[in-house]
């Protein structure tokens, strides 16, 4: 039984998202796709954490997402860490960094907006990086990260 | 993209400003002029608005160019379902400028981004209006020769009123003080009292239409508070004649104060004021004409 654990614990070589927020796991699992992969992956929830209080952690076996894939999810996990490991090794750790504009991810609370009656993708600008505020390239609508609609 | 497009009063500048007021002041000496000559102007208004086409096509007419276009979207190809990008894409085909109105807001920002022909939002919902805002600061501009150091004062609905919050925008290279005189319900959104915080200009809130305020003011900028903005009909009925300003009003104001108003006017100016040579509503909606002139010249790239 323990050895069982280990074997699914343990990644040979791909990425390890760690330091999730348990609140927005899934939502990283959507924004990433990991839905539609192939290789194994491995999700857990609500593991303790000192940081967090629990948090989330996403294994994915024999994939190397682009830096700007995993940036994606920064703008709801902005703790999310990423390891990438070869070898049983982690040979790179690094942080998400929220990028300046936020393309296709979150959808506009405004009705009126044109990104909600054209077939187009939605655009946000970071306007307060402490806060996480965003504010719609369009019609101009300010939310805050945590109240996005992903 | 074309960088001549103009979707928000923030994408121009100080210079920029200013420039385009000297272009009106010197359009209004001479209107008429062929500066257009065998240019193609499409005016797209998906929504009506008879008063800011009526504008924007005497402008070109004047300058000598042609109108293609529509003035109610039911009549067009959108009714059929056809996207936004697919309607401007064609239309960028026939003409040299685009000058569109839509009733979703962020339509003149994507229209522009998807067609090489420039842009002019000639209102986007509720969100941009930039030539409203022109007019309003070239009216400011004449009337008090300056745009410099001025006691502005914004009446009535300040929260959803778009051209309060353009000029308010506008106005923040000329060391203004603005005074915002609204009830609770529709007072000034923070995010842009925020926006005076952070740019150091100065501004006070008022509940009361007072004689202190309209005394020292030099423009007094009115707007129609309207029914259909409050979730409470009895607190309308209170309010709506507190923001209305009848002549007696203003006989200790300054002489160089001018009341504007973006027009129509329902009953917060009261008629009494019209013959008062400090009313400026109607020349206000006149200078729309040459401002517009300017921006259409600079939206093509011709100095006039």
């Amino acid at each position: 039984m323990e050895k069982k654990e280990l074997a699914v614990a343990a990644l040979r070589n791909g990425t390890v998202i760690d330091h999730i927020p348990s609140a927005v796991l899934f939502k990283a699992v959507k924004i990433l796709g990991i839905e539609s992969l192939e290789t194994s992956v491995t999700i857990g929830n609500n593991l303790d954490s000192g940081k967090l209080g629990t948090k989330g952690i996403i294994k994915v076996a024999d994939v190397f997402f682009p830096e700007a894939t995993l940036n994606r999810i920064a703008l709801i996990a902005p703790t999310a860490v990423v390891n990438i490991i070869r070898d049983y090794e982690v040979v790179e750790k690094f942080p998400v960094i929220l990028p300046d504009t936020i393309v296709d991810i979150v959808t506009c609370g405004n009705p009126k907006c044109i990104t909600n009656n054209e077939p187009m993708p939605s655009r946000f600008e970071v306007i307060n990086r402490d806060e996480v505020t965003i504010r719609c390239h369009y019609c101009g609508r300010v939310v805050k990260s945590t109240d996005a609609v992903v | 993209m074309n960088q001549n497009s103009l979707v928000s009063i923030s994408d121009i500048g100080r210079d920029e400003i200013l420039r385009l007021l000297e272009m009106a002041r010197r359009f209004e000496e001479n209107p008429n002029r062929d500066t257009l000559a065998g240019k193609v102007v499409a005016t797209l208004f998906f929504e009506p608005s008879t008063r800011t086409r009526l504008s924007f096509e005497t402008a070109v007419n004047r300058l000598g160019g042609r109108v293609i276009g529509f003035s109610d979207a039911g009549t067009t190809s959108s009714s059929k379902g056809e996207t936004l990008k697919d309607t401007i894409k064609m239309v960028s085909n026939y003409a040299d400028l685009i000058i569109m109105r839509h009733y979703l807001e962020g339509a003149a920002r994507y229209a522009s981004e998807v067609t090489d022909t420039p842009v002019i939002n000639a209102g986007d919902g509720a969100n941009q209006h930039p030539s409203q805002t022109m007019l309003d600061l070239y009216s400011i501009y004449k009337t008090q020769g300056t745009l410099e150091n001025l006691t502005i004062t914004m009446v009535g609905d300040l929260k959803y009123g778009r051209t309060v919050h353009s000029l308010l925008m506008a106005m923040q290279y000329f060391n203004p003080v603005f005074r915002f005189v609204a009830c609770d319900e529709l007072a000034m959104p923070r995010e842009y009292m925020d926006f005076c915080d952070k740019n150091g200009i100065r501004y006070s809130v008022h509940r009361d239409f007072s004689p202190e305020v309209i005394n020292t003011s030099d423009i007094i900028y009115m707007t129609r508070v309207q029914r259909e903005r409050f979730t409470d009909i009895m607190e309308y009925e209170r309010v709506k004649d507190l923001y209305s300003l009848n002549n007696a009003m203003l006989a200790d104001s300054r002489d160089n104060l001018r009341i504007l108003h973006p027009l129509p006017r329902v009953n917060e100016i009261a008629q009494d004021v019209d013959d008062n040579p400090k009313a400026y509503y109607f020349e206000q909606a006149r200078n729309g004409l040459y401002a517009r002139q300017a921006l259409i010249c600079r939206a093509l790239g011709i100095e006039a």
